[in-house]
C-alpha cells in the first residue's frame, strides 16, 4: 500500500460517521451530502424539512396517475370532472396532485393523440407520475419531440395513423400535463384495479399505448 | 387579455435572461386554446424579486407546418405551448 | 443551450431506466426544502442551471446541474461564502 493510500485511510478513520464517498458514486454525491450538512448547521433548512421532501419524493409513483386513468375509463362522469379540474379529481381518489402547479389532464381519443415534453427543462407531473425517466430530461427527446414527433413516437414503438391529429404539448411554465390514454379494446371484463395495471407511465406521457393483456396471461 | 380562439403572434424579441418562451416559437402565429390563471413572472422571480405583477398564461396552439416550414409533417399536427401574456401580440 | 426544442440531432433516445440514487433524491429534496423555506425558488434554480458554461451543461448529469445551481444561487445570496463548501470537503 502506498503512502498516499495510507493518508487517505487515516483521513477516513477520522470520521466516526459514514464515509462521505461511496465507491462508484460521482463526486457530486459527497458534495450534496456535505452541502445539506452545512445548510442544516447554518439553520438554513432543517434536516426534517429535507427528510419530509425525501419521503414525499420516494412515495410518488405512476400508479397514482394510473388510478385516475382507470377511474376515468369506467366512470364517464368522473372523466368529465378529471378533464375539467384534474386537481379536484385527484383529491376525490385521495391522491396528492402536488403543490401549487396546476395539473391538467389531456384526453386521447380515436382522432387526437397528445404527447408531452418540456423542451426548456424537465417539467413533469411528478406528484402523480413519480420522478421523470432519464430520457424525458435528456437532450434527444427534448430536441426532437417538438420537431419530429411522429418519428419519436415510432422510436417508442407507437405508430399513429395519418388521420389522427398529433398534439405535442411543450410544458414551459406552471402547468403540468398528464395524458389520459385510450382504453384498450378487449378490456370490457376487467375490474378497475386490473385496468389501472395496464396504464404505464409512458402512456401518461403520451409515448406509449396501454397494452391489451394477452389471452395467455388472463 | 386574450380570448380563447383568438389569433396571436409570439413576440420575436431576444431576451438574454431566464425566460420561458422557447426560441423555436418566436415570431410564430398561433391560436389561444386555453386561458390559464396568472402566475408569478419567472423573468423577474428568477432574480431574487417577488415576481409581481403576475402574468396571465395561455395555452397557444400552432400548426406544425407553421413552426417548422422546412419539415413535411402531417398537415393537421399541432404544437401546444404555454406562453405568458407579455410574449403575445395580436395577430 | 438549455432551450433544446427543434435542435437538429440524429441522436436516438436512450430509454434505459435508472432508479434515482440516494444523492439524487437528496439533491431534489434539498432544492424542494429550500423552496418551501423561501430561501430560493425554482425560477432561480433554473436560472442558475442556465448560467452554466455550455460545455459543463452538456456534460453534467441532471442533478449535478441542480447542485451547481444551488451552490451558485446560495453563494450569490450570501447564504454560502465563496469556497465554504470546498473547504468543508477538504477537512
Amino acid at each position: 500500500m502506498s503512502l498516499h493510500d495510507h493518508d487517505h485511510d487515516d483521513r477516513d478513520h477520522d470520521h466516526p460517521h459514514e464515509p462521505l464517498t461511496i465507491v462508484g458514486e460521482p463526486v457530486a454525491a459527497a458534495r450534496v451530502r456535505a452541502l445539506v450538512d452545512l445548510l442544516v448547521e447554518k439553520g438554513v433548512v432543517g434536516r426534517d424539512d429535507v427528510r419530509q421532501r425525501i419521503d414525499w419524493l420516494v412515495s410518488r409513483s405512476p400508479s397514482d396517475g394510473a388510478r385516475l386513468v382507470a377511474r376515468s375509463w369506467v366512470d364517464p362522469e368522473f372523466r368529465q370532472r378529471l378533464l375539467a379540474d384534474t386537481r379536484a379529481a385527484a383529491f376525490e381518489l385521495d391522491l396528492d396532485p402536488g403543490p401549487s402547479p396546476v395539473v391538467i389532464a389531456l384526453e386521447n381519443t380515436e382522432t387526437v393523440h397528445h404527447m408531452v415534453v418540456c423542451t426548456l427543462c424537465s417539467c413533469y407531473p411528478k406528484a402523480l407520475l413519480g420522478p421523470p425517466p432519464d430520457w424525458y430530461k435528456d437532450f434527444p427527446y427534448r430536441s426532437r419531440a417538438v420537431s419530429e414527433p411522429r418519428a419519436v413516437l415510432e422510436e417508442f414503438g407507437v405508430h399513429l395513423d395519418a388521420d389522427v391529429e398529433l398534439r405535442v404539448v411543450d410544458s414551459t411554465a406552471d402547468i403540468r400535463y398528464l395524458v389520459i390514454p385510450q382504453r384498450p379494446s378487449g378490456t370490457e371484463a376487467l375490474r378497475e384495479d386490473e385496468l389501472a395495471a395496464l396504464v404505464t407511465r409512458d402512456s401518461m406521457i403520451g409515448v406509449a399505448i396501454p397494452a391489451v393483456p394477452s389471452p395467455a396471461a388472463s | 387579455m386574450y380570448q380563447r380562439g383568438q389569433e396571436v403572434r409570439v413576440a420575436a424579441r431576444q431576451h438574454e435572461g431566464h425566460h420561458r418562451t422557447p426560441a423555436y416559437l418566436k415570431g410564430k402565429q398561433g391560436t389561444v386554446t386555453r386561458v390559464h390563471a396568472s402566475f408569478l413572472n419567472p423573468e423577474t422571480h428568477a432574480y431574487g424579486t417577488d415576481g409581481l405583477p403576475e402574468q396571465a398564461l395561455y395555452l397557444v396552439s400552432f400548426a406544425q407546418s407553421d413552426v417548422w416550414p422546412e419539415h413535411h409533417g402531417d398537415a393537421a399536427d399541432r404544437l401546444y405551448v404555454d406562453v405568458f401574456e407579455h410574449w403575445l401580440e395580436e395577430a | 443551450m438549455h432551450d433544446r426544442g427543434g435542435w437538429l440531432t440524429d441522436a436516438r433516445i436512450d430509454r434505459s431506466e435508472h432508479e434515482l440514487a440516494d444523492w439524487e433524491v437528496l439533491m431534489d429534496s434539498l432544492a424542494g426544502a429550500l423552496g418551501q423555506k423561501g430561501v430560493m425558488n425554482v425560477d432561480e434554480l433554473r436560472r442558475g442551471i442556465e448560467g452554466m458554461r455550455p460545455n459543463e451543461y452538456e456534460t453534467a448529469a441532471y442533478y449535478e446541474r441542480w447542485l451547481y445551481s444551488v451552490e451558485a444561487i446560495l453563494t450569490e445570496k450570501g447564504v454560502l461564502a465563496p469556497g465554504e463548501l470546498d473547504a468543508r470537503l477538504e477537512t
